[in-house]
């Protein structure tokens, strides 16, 4: 059967045959099948070019076959469900699936930005800092050119249609890593009755087993694999997770793991969430995410053609896709014999294996030399042939020591597999405050243990490529991890492997150029970002010697793949070119995420409705039915003003405020913060955290109160009202209640346990309605009240425990408006029915409902602050003219920063009273308070305007204001400025503009 | 993310808890009788040790209770929680912290 | 002669290979005396050397730093410079560093990528509208570029940016100030150091500053884990340990050190092409111009000299971002890293003198150091001088904290640095 897929191959592999799928690339018809990644499909397909380089924008192919993939950087479908940025190699494919390439303009063959790679001798390291300078302006110029170049994917344009969860989830033992090592760790751990938890970053189980050549030796990727994985999902004390990713290793075993839920299916068939965040605190971690095969840096060797070896295997055994029709293996240890091994009995020629080593490989031997395939041993590839697709290879003697070398002979060939030996992923184990170490064999950081953070690397991941070793590693970490939580281990058996002896690798840093008259070629080190070896010893050059300089210097290991190609390479590079050894040079700090994990998981639920919790009132679907508009006020959401039909918020706040000042009005004022405190300490408790006398309040008195920061700055402030001997009802400011509440704690806890005191917050559970106005107390008398509610029976600043239509509440009776006022404290159950019962009461009296505009024209009138709007933290008593409430009698917090030479400056800012001399303008609220005199930049600012309303009753707009010394500048006139540049002449009055002698709530 | 140990309510997740930082500053008993300097230092001055450091957190997500917390600031292990009244350990040697 | 870069200079040396580039820095050995030291070679050290040198007149001086230049917050912050503040003192000291900024890469001959692509910080409440009117009217009494925009506007300069009225936090607006922007941070570092160098200034790396010699209140050298170095004029810049080194001069601190985290998406095309700020909804952003998204996120709690974080920032600070521009829900995090800030009470710079005569510290920069890096060297480079604040950070000094003389950032900005 033709697959229309030239590269595929007959033979048994991990892919359905029978289920082709179509796709598209760059707008290109083509066809894979399921089990597919898009990159075998590109590879099934013949395509080699898949993308360009960032800056000097070279033809670029597949060059491996997972996450540390760097150059297949993918768009995958459009409009707002658009993927930016994925590795071909990572993407599953699915019926329908649209990829393009994100680099090359116009396209990704023809791309005039290759230019760039023609100047490349200007575009050297950190070429940016040395020019673009002068003349000052071009900079942006320039800039713009550079940003139009640079990006890969696109992001989408509009909002994210999916869903998305977190989850939180505690187990014993989490696996990362489903390979070798990792199944049988979780088997062990498992076996012994622990709660395990294992992810891997595949749709399939299995690791580098599903890798391995059909019927070969140590092939387990048959039954022996699927009774593993049957096990594990048959056990209820083990979780498994595919398509997952472990992406963060954060302090005390936190780990975050992104699963990808449906991005594999088919539009059509996707539901639910797209993407799920684990958010794991684990007993134990067995790290087991196996190693990635390093590239070699040979000139060109980023030509379309050149690929790790493990991936070519990996295309040919799991994928059934040949990566080329005539193969060239380039290596410097034994590991890539197998994929030698595996082209030759897929039917593929192998044209050579270059061996930097003198003597080739270890036992492996036995079986490669059976096949005939030529050797050459203490050879390297020096220069690779064509410019879009490889076309041959140059080959040179590798001579110890030498930086160039003649060209023996050139091979043709379309695919140079290469292997430079592994680099264990140590990524997690360095999330984790892990250390490293160089191992001078493996010529790799291998992992410390690390017992404080309670977690093993096992496998490859520790340094362990045989899989007999790796299989056994795994079991032992799982029993020791088991151990450690507390359970006993059991035996698991392993399947009979050989123990291959292997010939050791042998570095090869950087290889020999072959010898030319020109320029030598480019070898690259990161290949997304350009950085090759001269780039690296230019830095050094340049006095860049910290990896961590020449990192950031030479964008080595700043690509999507995070350096898991290029770092270790670039590193030994950089160390030649100190002189030093590879560990004095030192690795750098691997941060999260592993791979690149989407915004969305991260955000999960928490984002639109649910991004803060909203809190209403009691009384909010009365509001609604208003239609009253909100004010968000820190999660709270307060009606605003209430307009009838018509009204616009000038006019309804207008006339909410002549109901409160001629008749009666009502206010929601649930909001408020109210904190029961009561035990036989809470005068002296309180008596310590507010300004007043507290122990001269009587039983059903109420006070102002004031709570001041240590450092003597107004914080926060309230009603206190008596209600016994030892029992306190305090109201908080709307944004303070849960600050207040903390803070009493704080110190009560803290500095006075002795004190025996119990703090409740009651905010929630009641409610709070302000029934203002002359015709206030006629109201309340209409609902059967049980209290004698006349001046002389009922006065001013007094509480009353009281029933209302025989519903108890606390009956309080002050202002915040200046009128006659009573505040309803009740039951949030009854609330809204009492509210009801208020409104209609007032009936009679045109009852009018006022929100939070008219509540702060009505108390600015007065000139009572509001906390955070008329102060903001820089603001003592005495600024507010409330020096008067500060006791004489007794020490309470903040008291003695009062008295240090700032708080007592002459020239502080005071509250005072603002008027527009047009007597028409209403002032900007923060607009800034200057001398009358012409603007001179910079010009000392005297204060700002802190509220500014229109006031019905006085017929003229006033403000409030912070000025410098403002006690003293009555009568003074002084400009305001708005932030738009109007300036304002003002006059400076009194802070109190309404019934400055308060009779009116005192009747 | 830290795991902290509330003493009440055992082991919880950081996201419960408020730090409140260094522990064992108590509030002069007169402040009347401080200079500035001295006020100054109590109000603001603070050690801030890189290493072992005592430290208050409030399991405010919890039982709302404050207590100490011995944590290193470099790894963040925490090796001890302790209620304020109860702790009659001596605080940190130099060396230690 | 120190070899000046320019385009010419790229070609020439690109034809011979770049072979021929000179050390952007010597390695000097540290001399036995200095007549200025500068312990810490981020930003602002090296700043502070350069301006020694520079405007000074002081030739022979060192730059000690334990690691490798620009190691530290130096390299690890998300870039942005701007200088509308609230307060007077904060405005004046930002602004003095933004014209330092606006004629830097000219002025060290190598280019920081200061990118003058404006900054706006978003209002989501009645209040923060009273704030950014405050704080853009008092900039314009200052003589700082601010100017006020209404969510319309918005919607217009930042595509993508939700300006949805039913937002869980409607934007009502924001303050904008065409001038901010911002700079390749490592290129700062390296630029300083490579000009301070120029100049005849000795940056030591590796050399570890371990104690500090002090006779009779003056000090008269440091210790360091290269020797003893003789001066008797010590500038200390250490960022997040500024406290530890207070600690060996025997000096306290209002300093508290947290964990400050950042991330950055993978490479995008150009999509964002400003920076925006927001405070209610925490988290601020801007496009590098590689095509990264890059993000800040708050400062965590708790004290903190690991230079990592809880992931619980930055989850609050991704959701930030979310709700903000909700096409960026499907981008992807491809890195993410922590600084250590020294947090003072008032969110605003020390820039002092000390007890000890000849010792001088800048810390305390909480959040906003980067941008002030220039103006910060510069202000402490006179200090050392003279041995007097100049009037610019006057108000900076160790004893507001006795005085109470605090420069409220804290409480009365309201605003991310």
């Amino acid at each position: 059967m033709s697959t229309g897929q030239p590269y595929r191959l007959e033979r048994d592999a991990r892919v359905a045959r029978s289920r082709v799928l179509n796709f598209t690339f760059n707008g290109q018809k083509l066809t894979g099948l399921e089990g597919d990644t898009l990159a075998s499909a590109l590879l099934a397909n013949g395509i080699r070019l898949v993308g360009r380089s960032f800056k000097l924008r070279r033809p670029r192919g597949i060059m491996a076959a997972g996450a540390e993939e760097a150059n297949a950087i993918m768009q995958i479908g459009s409009g707002d469900r658009a993927i930016p940025n994925p590795r071909a190699t990572q993407v599953q494919l699915f019926e329908g699936l649209e990829a393009r390439t994100t680099k090359g303009w116009p396209s990704v063959k023809f791309d005039l930005g290759a230019i760039n790679d023609t100047v490349s001798g200007v575009l050297s390291a950190g070429f940016y800092y040395k020019t673009f300078m002068y003349p000052r302006r071009f900079w942006d110029l320039y800039e713009r050119v550079i940003r139009a170049m640079a990006g890969f994917g696109i992001a989408p344009d509009e909002a994210d249609p999916d869903e998305y969860e977190q989850q939180n989830i505690h187990c014993d033992v989490l696996v990362v890593g489903a390979g070798p090592s990792g199944l049988m760790a979780a088997l062990s751990a498992a076996r012994s009755g622990a709660r395990v938890l294992i992810a891997d970053e595949q749709n399939e189980f299995g690791g580098s087993l599903l890798s391995a050549a059909p019927g070969a030796d140590g092939d387990l990727s048959g039954a022996w694999l699927a009774a593993q994985i049957a096990e594990l999902e048959s056990l209820e004390n083990v979780r498994i997770l595919p398509r997952t990713t472990a992406f963060g290793y954060f302090d005390h075993n936190f780990l975050t793991l992104a699963e990808r839920c449906h991005d594999h299916l088919p539009v059509m068939q996707r539901s639910g969430v797209r993407e799920r965040l684990w958010r794991v605190r684990a007993g134990q971690v067995v790290l087991a995410q196996g190693a990635f095969e390093r590239p070699l840096a040979f000139g060109n060797n980023d030509r379309p053609g050149v690929m790790l070896a493990s991936a070519v295997s990996t295309y040919l055994n799991r994928y059934a896709v040949k990566a080329g029709d005539r193969a060239v293996v380039f290596t410097n240890n034994d590991s890539a014999y197998q994929t030698a091994i595996d082209l030759h009995s897929a039917g593929i020629t192998v044209v050579a294996v270059i061996d930097a080593r003198s003597e080739g490989p270890g036992e492996i031997k036995t079986i490669f030399d059976a096949l005939g395939i030529p050797l050459m041993a203490g050879h390297v590839v020096c220069d690779v042939i064509g410019r879009q697709a490889v076309k041959g290879v140059q080959v040179g003697r590798r001579v110890e020591g030498a930086s160039e070398t003649d060209i023996a002979m050139t091979l043709r060939c379309d695919l140079v597999a290469v292997s430079g030996g592994w680099s264990p992923a140590v990524h997690l184990h360095s999330q984790a405050g892990g250390q490293l170490h160089w191992d001078d064999g493996l010529k790799a950081f291998l992992p410390k243990p690390n017992d404080a953070v309670h977690n093993i690397s096992v496998g490859a991941g520790n340094g362990i490529f045989n899989l007999k070793d790796c299989l056994e590693s795994g079991v032992q970490a799982g029993a020791v991890a088991a151990t450690r939580c507390g359970f006993e281990s059991v035996e698991v058996p392993l399947p009979e492997l050989k123990d291959w002896t292997q010939a050791p690798l042998e570095a090869l840093w950087s290889v020999p150029a072959a010898k030319a008259s020109g320029r030598p070629p480019k070898q690259f080190v990161d290949f997304q970002n350009d950085t090759s070896v001269s780039d690296i010893r230019l830095a050094v050059r340049e006095g860049f010697e910290s990896v961590e300089h020449v990192k950031r210097y030479t964008a080595l290991g700043f690509g999507t793949d995070q350096g898991k190609l290029g770092n270790i390479n670039g590193m030994a590079i950089l160390a030649e070119a100190l002189g030093r050894a590879i560990p004095e040079v030192g690795t750098t700090t691997f941060r999260p995420a592993y791979t690149p994990t989407s915004f969305a998981v991260c955000a999960s639920e928490s984002v639109r409705d649910l991004y803060e919790p909203t809190r209403t009132t009691a009384m909010n679907d009365w509001h609604q039915a208003q239609n009253a508009p909100h004010e968000v006020v820190g999660q709270w959401l307060r009606p605003w003003y209430f307009p009838r039909t018509g009204e616009d918020m000038d006019a309804a706040v207008a006339r909410e405020c002549r109901a409160a000042r001629q008749s009666v009005a009502m206010m929601d004022a649930s909001t408020l913060g109210k904190i029961d405190v009561q035990g036989p300490d809470a005068t002296e408790f309180l008596n310590r955290m507010y300004t007043h006398d507290v122990d001269q309040m009587s039983i059903g008195r109420c006070a102002y109160g004031l709570l001041l920061g240590e450092d003597g700055m107004v914080m926060d402030d309230g009603v206190m009202a008596r209600l016994g001997p030892d029992h306190y009802y305090l109201t908080t400011t709307t944004g303070g209640a849960a600050n207040v509440l903390s803070w009493l704690e704080l110190w009560l806890q803290t500095e006075w346990p002795d004190l025996k005191v119990h703090l409740t917050s009651l905010t929630d559970q009641y409610s709070t309605i302000a029934v203002v106005g002359p015709k206030s107390r006629a109201v309340l008398e209409k609902l059967d009240c049980s209290e004698d509610l006349s001046a002389s029976a009922f006065p001013f600043m007094t509480v009353r425990p009281a029933t209302l239509n025989g519903i108890a509440v606390q009956l309080f009776r002050v202002s915040f408006s200046g009128e006659l006022a009573f505040e309803v404290n009740v039951d949030s159950r009854y609330a809204a029915g009492l509210w009801t019962a208020i409104y209609e009461a007032g009936g009679a009296f045109d009852m009018t409902p006022y929100g939070t505009e008219t509540m702060h024209v009505l108390r600015a009138e007065k000139g009572f602050v509001i906390v955070g709007q008329d102060t903001d933290g820089s603001v003592t008593p005495g600024d507010l003219k409330m020096g008067w409430m500060l006791s004489k009698n007794k020490d309470f917090i903040g008291r003695r920063s009062l008295a240090r030479p700032d708080s007592r400056r002459k020239d502080r800012k005071q509250l005072v009273g603002l008027l527009s001399v047009d007597g028409r303008t209403v002032l900007p609220e923060g607009g800034q308070i200057t001398e009358d005199a012409p603007i001179v930049t910079p010009m000392p600012l005297l204060g700002h305007v802190t509220s500014s309303y229109s006031s019905a009753a006085l017929g003229h707009p006033i403000a409030l204001a912070l000025l410098v010394g403002g006690r003293k500048r009555r009568g003074d006139r002084l400009l305001v400025h708005s932030a738009n540049g109007e300036v304002v002449p003002v006059e400076v009055t009194e802070s109190v503009f309404y019934d400055p002698k308060g009779a009116r709530q005192n009747v | 993310m830290l795991l902290i140990e509330c003493p009440w309510c055992g082991q919880r997740d950081e996201s419960e808890f408020s730090p409140g930082g260094e522990a064992d500053i108590a509030r002069p008993l007169q402040p009347d009788q401080l200079d500035d300097a001295a006020w100054a230092d109590y109000l603001f001055m603070r050690k801030n040790t890189k290493g072992w450091h005592r430290e208050l957190w409030n399991h405010s997500q919890g039982c709302r209770q404050w207590f100490g917390v011995e944590r290193h600031t470099v790894t963040y292990a925490i090796r001890r929680s302790y209620q304020l009244q109860e702790d009659t350990s001596p605080t940190l040697t130099e060396d230690e912290a | 002669m120190v070899q000046r870069y320019s385009a010419f200079s790229l070609v020439k040396n690109a034809l011979s290979g770049n072979q021929k580039w000179q050390r952007a820095w010597r390695d000097p050995e540290p001399k036995p005396h200095y007549d200025a030291i500068v312990v810490g070679g981020g930003g602002h050290g090296l700043a502070t050397a350069y301006y020694l040198a520079k405007e000074q007149g002081l030739k022979n001086v060192a730059v000690l730093e334990k690691g490798w230049v620009g190691g530290g917050n130096t390299g690890r912050n998300t870039t942005i410079v701007r200088s509308n503040y609230l307060w007077t003192e904060s405005s004046l000291l930002y602004e003095k560093a933004m014209q330092l900024w606006e004629g830097l890469s000219a002025d060290i001959n190598y280019n920081v990528m200061f990118s003058q692509r404006g900054v706006y910080n978003l209002g989501h409440s009645l209040q923060d509208m009273r704030d950014i009117e405050r704080r853009v009217a008092a900039n314009r009494l200052n003589g700082i570029d601010a100017q006020m925009v209404s969510a319309k506007t918005l919607a217009h300069a930042i595509p993508g940016l939700n300006t949805s009225p039913s937002a869980r936090y409607p934007i009502l607006g924001a303050s904008y100030q065409p001038r901010a922007g911002v700079a390749r941070h490592d290129a700062v570092a390296w630029g300083f150091a490579r000009a301070a160098d120029a100049l005849g200034v000795d940056i030591i790396q590796q050399c570890e500053v371990t104690g500090f010699d002090i006779k009779s209140g003056q000090v008269t050298g440091v210790q360091t884990t290269r020797g003893p170095i003789a001066s008797n004029r010590v500038g200390v810049v250490t960022a997040g340990h500024a406290s530890v080194m207070a600690e060996k001069a025997g000096i306290r601190l209002p300093l508290e050190s947290h964990p400050l985290q950042a991330f950055v998406s993978e490479p995008l095309k150009p999509v964002l092409d400003t920076v925006v700020m927001s405070n209610a909804v925490h988290g601020y952003i801007s496009q590098s111009d590689k095509g990264e998204l890059v993000i800040g996120a708050g400062i965590d709690g708790y004290l903190g000299y690991g230079q990592r974080g809880s992931f619980s920032t930055i989850e609050h600070a991704v959701q930030a971002i979310v709700e903000l521009f909700p096409q960026f829900s499907r981008v992807r995090m491809l890195r993410m890293w922590g600084g250590i800030v020294d947090v003072s009470p008032d969110a605003c710079p020390i820039i002092s003198k000390t007890p000890v005569n000849g010792l001088y510290f800048n810390c305390g920069w909480g959040t906003g150091g980067f941008k002030a890096t220039p103006g910060s060297g510069w202000v402490f480079a006179h200090t050392m001088a003279h041995d007097k604040a100049h009037a610019l950070n006057e108000a900076f000094s160790l004893g507001r904290f006795e005085s109470g003389a605090l420069i409220d950032e804290h409480g009365a900005a309201a605003v991310a640095h």
